[in-house]
């Protein structure tokens, strides 16, 4: 984030360009979309398409690790009475499959615990990278990420749904819910059809991105508004200590939302799953 | 034909603020509701405070949909 924000600084009007600056008159450097896209470290091509090793690719390698090591670590040795890291990682685990997986899908959910364990820790990481110093960008904002993961959830749920309920039963559930006047079915149907199928993966991934997306434009809109408010006027000092403050409380509010998005994430996962297997009554 | 009305400047912050209204009704009935299911019965906290972001995430997706496509379609 923080070379993209000060290079739009420096294209509005040089990096001295503080409000009312004697320098120049210079306007407000408001952040875009622009601060998401990052140069290539690296460029190579494997058969006809492109890789661009970027900033984004590294924090999803290092989320990765995390994760991965974490609970490899936390789990490397379990005792039946765990202690350190062992018993974090047995409360993620609960929480997981007592809170989502139970709760939601019912006693067939344990076999999908470590899929949506997975998918919570790594979307959390993930987001929580947002506010990692240095590498402050959750690798979550990039669409592709979230598009992804909507893709796997989907990419299982379909299939569950033929392989458990039936081809043609997973489909008339899905077109035709019960306890409804026929002549409804005209209207219902098609509607039915698009927000499961269509809308609904769209809807997964476009949630996460839109949050994580929208919170970091937040935080550096604020972040930017501290620097470029900064100058010797009465006017300067308070906006700019005010903007820094609103910039540091967002940053609390972020933490709050990402942990709260990758719940949200495997709670939806959880609840297609569940429709896949189970038909409606 | 004559125009009788303009907008200019950022048309997709006015369309995201349309795009909030319905969401933000939306949330504020959701989580006011699951408020007073809560008081009401406070052992059935998880269940509601589940079903209460389960609503919210939903609600929320159309707000969020405002927000991205000035992005997407927007210069």
């Amino acid at each position: 984030m923080a070379t993209n924000v000060l290079a739009s600084v420096a294209a509005s009007g040089g990096p001295n360009c503080h409000f009312e600056s004697a320098d120049s008159p210079c306007g407000f450097p408001a952040p875009g979309a622009e601060i998401f896209q990052f140069d290539s470290v690296l460029t190579f091509q494997i058969g006809s398409i492109d890789f661009n090793i970027t900033k984004v690719t590294f924090v999803v390698i290092l989320s990765v690790i995390l994760v991965v090591g974490f609970f490899l670590y936390a789990f490397r040795r379990p005792r039946m009475v765990p202690k350190g890291a062992q018993n974090v990682g047995e409360v993620g685990y609960l929480f997981i499959r007592d809170g989502v997986a139970r709760e939601i899908i019912g006693k067939d959910g344990d076999k999908f615990v470590p899929f949506l364990f997975s998918f919570f820790f790594l979307i959390w990481i993930m987001n929580f990278m947002g506010i990692l110093p240095f590498a402050q960008i959750p690798a979550t904002s990039v669409f592709a990420i979230p598009v992804a993961f909507a893709l796997i959830v989907y990419l299982t749920w379909v299939p569950l749904g033929i392989y458990s309920q039936g081809g043609w039963q997973f489909f008339k559930g899905m077109m035709f819910p019960p306890g409804v006047p026929w002549p409804m079915y005209f209207l219902l149907t098609p509607i039915e059809l698009i927000s499961n199928l269509i809308v609904r993966p769209f809807t997964h991934a476009v949630r996460l991105f839109a949050n994580m997306f929208a919170g970091h434009l937040l935080i550096a809109t604020f972040s930017v508004a501290a620097y470029y408010l900064l100058s010797a006027t009465v006017i300067g000092i308070i906006g700019s200590v005010a903007s820094l403050g609103v910039a540091i409380a967002l940053t609390g509010f972020e933490i709050l939302i990402q942990a709260l998005q990758a719940y949200i994430f495997t709670l939806l996962a959880a609840v297609y799953i569940s429709g896949a297997l189970h038909a409606e009554h | 034909m004559s125009l009788l009305a303009e907008v200019t400047g950022s048309i997709g912050s006015i369309g995201y603020g349309l795009a909030a209204i319905g969401p933000g009704i939306g949330i504020g009935i959701i989580f006011g509701q699951g408020v007073q299911a809560i008081a009401r019965q406070p052992e059935a906290y998880g269940v509601i405070r589940q079903n209460m972001l389960l609503g919210f995430a939903l609600a929320e997706a159309l707000a969020l949909i405002g927000f991205v496509v000035p992005f997407v379609f927007g210069k």
